[in-house]
């Protein structure tokens, strides 16, 4: 078992749900990418998702496009990502999943990769590759014991429940909205009736991502999830309150009561 | 093609999750509909009566006394809206029509897809966006106000390198965002598995009415068939009907831009293998795997990756891919419009260039045909600039 499912088994059995908050590689800067990583983990993260940014990134909505442009415009690469995670991994309790587009991966070569990031990373998350597609990708992964995530969304048809649910050694991340990432007012009427279809199929944890801004939206269906993921909320957060003298402050008060 | 989707290695499906049932309906829907006899009649019947197909195989007779060659021209500029990518839009749209989606959604560089695609939504009634860039926008005004004259919204892409490449990632989203009624009519044989098929499906009329008159006007093939790619939707529509005739040689122009050593558009020449909108195939990249801005004078060349069957092509030698710069196309671009009385788009005005170069590798008096896939009315406003 890798390390991301025996976190969940600890969290189950304390009945608690696992809060996975994301931030952008080098977003603002990658000092203060430092700091809002410390932030993360001392107040009470399960995991921490650590995006990679992508010039292209065709899932993501205009706030995570922003970070990730802003993070490339400093010169955000691999080498550095991995030189980083060098330097503070063993600072930071939470495990570590790195969310990359698959193009940067695939041009550094799968095995070169692997071998760079094993040391550091406990999970991977893949937007735009499919459990069919990634037959080479899942092997190494389990050659190096990273635990994988696979999307279940809306769209997706029952039939490629179990495919997907043994594609995924880490958890599987449940999109809440058919749509970008970016955070909703409100999420959509059927949410519950989708969550209870996966549930009765995939015995996995499930966690929710995509439109998700704090626990309290989905505490109505509680039963049906294992954990939440909150990105592009954190990101906006960032950005309307980077210019204050306190923001750290703020951002861990903000991070205290999302998580509360 | 494999079943997966896949040309050789090139192709797949490399999307977000929420896009692998829409596609899977789009793959099943254009398998059972296209091979249905009221589909096909259907088509058929709009390509001729709306269209203008066939398009004539014209032999330019000045310009193949210049050259020393036998030049013949495949006249998709003269194809109601201007280019071959009527060919496509109209197969899609019956396909959408089909498929009972209200809205049509595409993305659009040069403006000719817009064109096509807000054409035919106005044609079947349907709601119509198409995404494009900024930078596109300003370069092709009159293709703009043409799509919101056929009642079609022009949304502006103000991200990235805002041209083509970051319309289709906004398409995209707004396609995973609207999937359940929403048709998404992709211009280029790019993407994810089935676009790369369909639409050269779609566009291989070019290639067999092409190689029809060519028997008729010089009692055999070719030797040669020049195109220009920018995704490359032309040049798989006339190459791939000569696919198993390999006496017949297939160049593919691509364009240099302002050279190698600044930017350009050459993905299959200068790129590597890499993931770009949903599959496998040369992508032009940093060393980092981000993907790099092209840059052409013409529009619908400016992106920095390549439908993957030409991947394939490349990778098994069976066609050669040239390239011809902003300046070169220009003279193409001139050459055509002196000696022919034809104004080529800038697109088939770099396959047109590359004939001057060609008329001196070739044996004398080979025959060459030219895919001609657009017109140069959209065009006059740029080389008038450039040529004050």
């Amino acid at each position: 078992m890798g390390k991301i499912r025996e976190k969940f088994k600890e969290l189950r059995d304390k009945g608690k749900k696992a809060f996975i908050p994301y931030l952008t590689f080098g977003f603002p800067t990658l000092k203060d990418f430092e700091a809002l990583l410390y932030v993360l983990d001392s107040a009470g993260s399960d995991f921490i998702e650590i995006g990679f940014p992508f010039s292209d990134p065709i899932a993501d909505g205009p706030v995570i496009q922003t970070s990730s442009q802003v993070a490339l415009d400093r010169g955000v690469n691999f080498l550095r990502l991995f030189s980083f995670l060098k330097r503070v991994k063993r600072k930071i309790k939470a495990p570590l999943i790195l969310m990359s587009y698959y193009n940067p991966i695939y041009d550094m070569g799968l095995d070169n990769f692997f071998k760079k990031a094993h040391p550091f990373l406990e999970g991977l998350i893949i937007p735009d590759l499919l459990p069919e597609e990634g037959e080479d990708f899942l092997k190494k992964a389990k050659a190096y014991n990273i635990d994988t995530v696979f999307f279940i969304s809306p769209t997706t048809q029952e039939e490629r429940f179990s495919l997907i649910e043994r594609a995924s050694s880490g958890f599987i991340y449940y999109i809440s909205v058919t749509g970008v990432t970016g955070p909703r007012k409100s999420l959509p009427s059927d949410i519950l009736s989708h969550l209870k279809k996966v549930r009765k199929k995939i015995s996995s944890p499930v966690c929710l991502g995509f439109g998700i801004s704090n626990q309290f939206q989905a505490r109505k269906f509680k039963k049906y999830f294992d954990g939440i993921i909150v990105g592009s909320a954190l990101i906006k957060k960032i950005i309307e309150t980077y210019h204050k003298k306190n923001f750290l402050k703020e951002f861990k008060e903000f991070i205290l009561w999302l998580n509360s | 093609m494999s079943k997966k989707g896949y040309f050789g290695e090139f192709g797949g499906r490399f999307i977000p999750e929420t896009l692998e049932y829409p596609l899977r309906e789009l793959q099943e829907a254009y398998f059972k509909y296209s091979q249905q006899k009221d589909f096909k009649d259907e088509l058929n019947f709009y390509l001729r009566e709306y269209a203008g197909r066939p398009t004539p195989l014209y032999f330019a007779k000045n310009l193949s006394k210049r050259l020393g060659l036998r030049v013949y021209l495949k006249r998709e500029d003269l194809l109601h809206t201007g280019a071959h990518k009527i060919n496509n839009a109209l197969g899609q749209a019956l396909l959408a029509v089909r498929m009972k989606k209200e809205r049509i959604i595409a993305e659009t560089g040069a403006g000719q897809h817009g064109v096509a695609t807000a054409t035919v939504a106005s044609l079947f009634g349907k709601k119509c966006d198409i995404y494009m860039g900024k930078v596109d926008m300003e370069r092709q005004k009159m293709n703009v106000f043409r799509m919101q004259l056929l009642g079609a919204q022009v949304l502006k892409v103000e991200t990235g390198s805002q041209t083509l490449k970051d319309a289709c990632n906004e398409a995209l989203r707004d396609w995973v965002t609207n999937v359940r009624n929403t048709y998404y009519l992709l211009g280029s044989v790019v993407g994810p598995h089935p676009y790369p098929l369909m639409v050269r499906n779609f566009q291989v009329v070019i290639g067999r009415e092409a190689k029809q008159q060519i028997l008729k006007k010089e009692k055999r093939l070719p030797d040669y068939l020049l195109a220009c790619v920018g995704g490359g939707s032309n040049s798989l529509g006339l190459f791939h009907p000569f696919f198993k005739n390999r006496e017949v040689r297939f160049i593919g122009v691509e364009a240099k831009g302002k050279g190698f050593l600044s930017q350009h558009a050459c993905s299959l020449i200068k790129g590597r293998v890499g993931i770009l909108h949903g599959s496998k195939s040369y992508v032009l990249q940093d060393r980092f795997g981000q993907i790099e801005q092209a840059h052409s004078i013409a529009a619908g060349l400016d992106y920095p990756g390549v439908g993957p069957e030409h991947a394939f092509y490349k990778k098994i030698k069976r066609a050669e891919y040239v390239a011809v710069s902003d300046k070169e196309a220009l003279v193409g671009f001139k050459m055509l419009s002196e000696t022919e009385g034809i104004t080529p788009a800038l697109e088939p005005a770099h396959a047109l260039f590359y004939l001057r170069k060609l008329a001196k590798l070739a044996k004398k008096n080979s025959i060459v045909i030219v895919c001609l896939s657009g017109r140069g009315d959209k065009d006059l406003e740029i080389v008038q600039k450039v040529g004050s």
